[in-house]
């Protein structure tokens, strides 16, 4: 048999494959993307990037009413902006099946908060299945399939950044066909409105009686017997790490459904060990589960509320022990990320240094720009939350903040949910200057063409939406589009916005530096006669620049030419090659 | 046999996870289990990065712990010292040369350690030290730094060189093949 070394998001995109998926529509979102960057090469997958979760959500759904097993994917907090079309499809139930992967972070590798999307499963009352390694991945993706359509409800597949980053050897097996589902019209069943939806809750109930059923039968949870002083539950990656830590010295019941959790496999469990950990990062969920139904298990009092766990978190935890180790002897300095060389977004925020502006930030690559030396952005909530948070913080602030503020955000979060926050400025007669940073590409996930740049998925060129028609349709009379490479420029255009008794629209636009076809100027260098020392250059927090010898020196490796530096230069002395 | 643990550390950017892919390839055409953990997404970029290769009978977990690596192969000498504890006491470390300063050197606000790889030898630590970014020149590609990196690694490991070429020619694109074999060769022979 054939096997090959996965990761979780490829093995559930393999999965997919075999299962007959035929429709996959996400919005990307570290660390779920590459589920559908790899699902999109199979010919046989219709794949697309919606504009946000919600919307990939519902077209999953349609697509499951349509007749083809559906899919879609996004990271937790992903799931909070489809956790509408969620909560009702779980009433609704599915055609053909339908499945949402959602890749938590513990740890926040690369997210705004740590949410366990567990609570998701619950509330919504839908079954959640979690796997522990790419094998389980790729099955676990089968077998939601299998329970959609068995159980008529969607199905809601874990992941989080560890298993989903993770190689691990996969089998590969041939994909199944499958035809077109029928589709019936059954308005009791399809339409959710208060006559359909109170038998629909019945029915959600019963359902998660027979899934509570499935989860003690079924086989997808199971006991392991080895040493019986100490039971470990546990499951994804929390399981691994307690049977590396602790091997044959415990026994195990590692769940591979997670919502609804079994009762009775649990007390068989428990009975037959003296003594019951459970093993869980972020919430105490199992634990809670234990207590509710009177079986006696440590959970948090001694393991944390946060973060990501090992190996050696259990052995801490469970055992007391303590790793040897060999430490650096000094000081190490931090690397945290930065904008690359040539990042048009660096252009925008040194062009509104020094404006002493309220900056209302959003979520993508310039969330770095709160970082020093740049230090520009004043608040980060959620995608989209620049723009209408800005205007609930002008309105009651009064006109005069209006002219002293600004929000920033890209392209792919400006069509995730920055449009609407547009209108409700404009509607509500609010004066918000907004400034949307085109780079023509979704950057922080790796680079995903959406409906700003005018490309599908796989490349091909499509409908773009017009930013500038747009903030024109939505009321928007001002809209200027400034290069922030031209730092002089884009600082003018917005000192002129901001001045404007009514509400701007500034988009700063220059495609993103690491795009192939984006062609650079040739590297600048430094003058060493004209250079001063001042280190002014060093404030645009450009890793192409450093000072030796006490003065300013670019590395022609990283430089693209973009010249913002040469703007920070008052002296002039840094110049194109060859001048 | 027990698990063995190799941590590839660097700067993001620096071609990290193309070792730890060949790594993997290589382990699993010898019928071990493998797990490799990586980092994606551009918000690495210019930071700190990490890799996780473990192989072995059974792998459990996909993450190494610190006192756990059998080898820390270091794109960067700042990133040695920074992952050093990750490190068994009686480990190897694979480490280039290379100097690459963090913003905050960059902006003054902190300063570069000095001899890093003198001193980390000095607390007993087996290190095999080489200029890899001037090696990968040498063979014709400053980007190739990652295979002559490779190549120091597989010295050190009981597997025929021929094995370690063949995954090499597997997975790198077809016009730097030359380049990247040469560059191989440079760290294998360093």
């Amino acid at each position: 048999m054939e096997k090959e070394l996965l990761l979780g998001n490829e093995a559930v995109a393999r999965g997919l494959y075999e299962a007959g998926v035929g429709f996959v529509s996400s919005y990307p979102g570290t660390p779920s993307t590459e589920i559908t960057e790899t699902a999109v090469k199979f010919d046989e997958i219709y794949c697309e990037w919606a504009p946000n979760e919600k919307v990939a959500f519902e077209a999953a759904f349609g697509a499951s009413l349509g007749g083809k097993r559906s899919f879609c994917a996004m990271k937790h907090v992903g799931l909070n902006v489809a956790a509408d079309p969620l909560y009702t499809a779980s009433y609704i139930g599915v055609n053909a099946g339908l499945v949402c992967a959602v890749a938590d972070d513990p740890g926040m590798h690369s997210s705004q908060n740590e949410q366990d999307s567990r609570r998701h499963a619950i509330a919504s009352k839908v079954p959640m299945l979690e796997p522990c390694d790419s094998k389980e991945c790729k099955e676990y993706a089968k077998l939601a399939y299998e329970i959609s359509e068995k159980f008529d409800t969607p199905v809601l597949l874990r992941l989080s950044t560890r298993i989903s980053h993770s190689r691990s050897p996969v089998e590969l097996l041939p994909r199944e066909e499958l035809p077109l589902r029928e589709y019936k019209k059954d308005v009791q069943k399809n339409v959710m409105m208060p006559a359909m939806a109170k038998p629909a809750h019945k029915r959600v109930e019963e359902r998660l009686l027979k899934l509570k059923e499935y989860a003690e039968t079924s086989g997808i949870n199971k006991i392991e017997w080895g040493d019986r002083k100490l039971g470990i539950i546990a499951a994804g990656s929390s399981y691994t790490y307690a049977r590396e830590a602790l091997g044959e010295s415990a026994s195990y019941l590692k769940l591979g459904m997670v919502n609804p959790l079994p009762v009775e496999l649990i007390r068989e469990f428990s009975d037959g060990v003296e003594k019951v950990i459970v093993v869980e990062e972020l919430d105490g969920i199992i634990e809670d589960h234990c207590l509710k139904n009177g079986i006696k298990a440590i959970g948090k009092e001694i393991f944390p509320l946060e973060g990501e766990f090992s190996q050696a978190t259990v052995r801490e935890a469970v055992l007391g022990k303590k790793p040897e180790t060999v430490s650096f002897d000094g000081e190490i300095p931090g690397r945290p990320p930065t904008l690359c060389a040539g990042c048009p977004h660096r252009g925008l925020f040194y062009a509104l240094r020094g404006l002493d502006l309220y900056v209302s930030g959003d979520i993508g690559c310039y969330t770095l720009g709160a970082q020093a030396p740049l230090l520009m952005i004043d608040s980060v909530l959620c995608m989209g939350a620049s723009i209408s948070g800005l205007h609930g913080f002008n309105t009651v602030r009064g006109k005069e903040q209006a002219k002293k503020s600004v929000a920033v955000i890209g392209d792919s979060t400006f069509i995730h949910s920055g449009i609407t926050g547009l209108i409700d400025i404009s509607y509500n007669q609010g004066l918000s200057t907004v400034i949307v940073l085109d780079n023509s590409i979704t950057g922080m996930t790796g680079h995903q063409n959406n409906p700003a740049n005018g490309l599908t998925i796989k490349g091909d060129p499509t409908a773009a939406v017009d930013l500038e028609a747009l903030a024109r349709a939505v009321g928007y009379r001002r809209v200027a589009v400034v290069d922030p490479y031209d730092v002089a420029a884009t600082r003018k255009a917005v000192i002129e916005e901001l001045s404007a008794e009514e509400p701007s629209l500034i988009i700063a636009r220059r495609p993103c530096a690491l795009l192939k076809n984006v062609k650079h100027a040739p590297a600048l260098k430094v003058d060493r006669e004209k250079c001063v020392g001042c280190k002014a250059c060093l404030n645009v927090g450009c890793p192409a620049l450093s000072q030796k010898d006490k003065k300013a020196a670019i590395d022609p490796m990283q430089c693209t030419g973009c010249g913002i530096c040469a703007y920070a230069c008052k002296p002039g002395a840094i110049v194109k090659e060859g001048i | 046999m027990s698990v063995k643990n190799i941590l590839i550390v660097g700067v993001g950017g620096q071609g990290t996870l193309l070792a730890s892919k060949i790594m993997g390839k290589v382990y699993l055409g010898r019928g071990y289990d493998v797990k490799v953990s990586e980092v994606h997404g551009m918000s690495q970029r210019g930071g700190s990065v990490v890799t996780y290769v473990r192989y072995g009978e059974k792998v459990w977990s996909s993450v190494i712990e610190k006192g756990e690596a059998d080898v820390i192969i270091s794109f960067e000498q700042l990133e040695s010292a920074r992952w050093l504890e990750y490190l068994r006491p009686d480990g190897v470390l694979v480490s280039s040369t290379q100097k690459l300063d963090p913003a905050t050197v960059i902006m003054g606000k902190a300063e570069y350690p000095e001899k890093v790889l003198e001193r980390i030898e000095k607390l007993g630590v087996k290190v095999i030290s080489l200029a890899a970014d001037e090696l990968a020149e040498e063979a014709g590609n400053a980007r190739s730094a990652n295979i002559v990196l490779l190549g120091a690694f597989a010295k050190t490991q009981d597997i025929p060189k021929e094995v370690w070429k063949e995954a090499v020619a597997a997975t790198v694109p077809k016009k730097t093949l030359e380049t990247n074999l040469k560059a191989f060769e440079l760290g294998y022979n360093n």
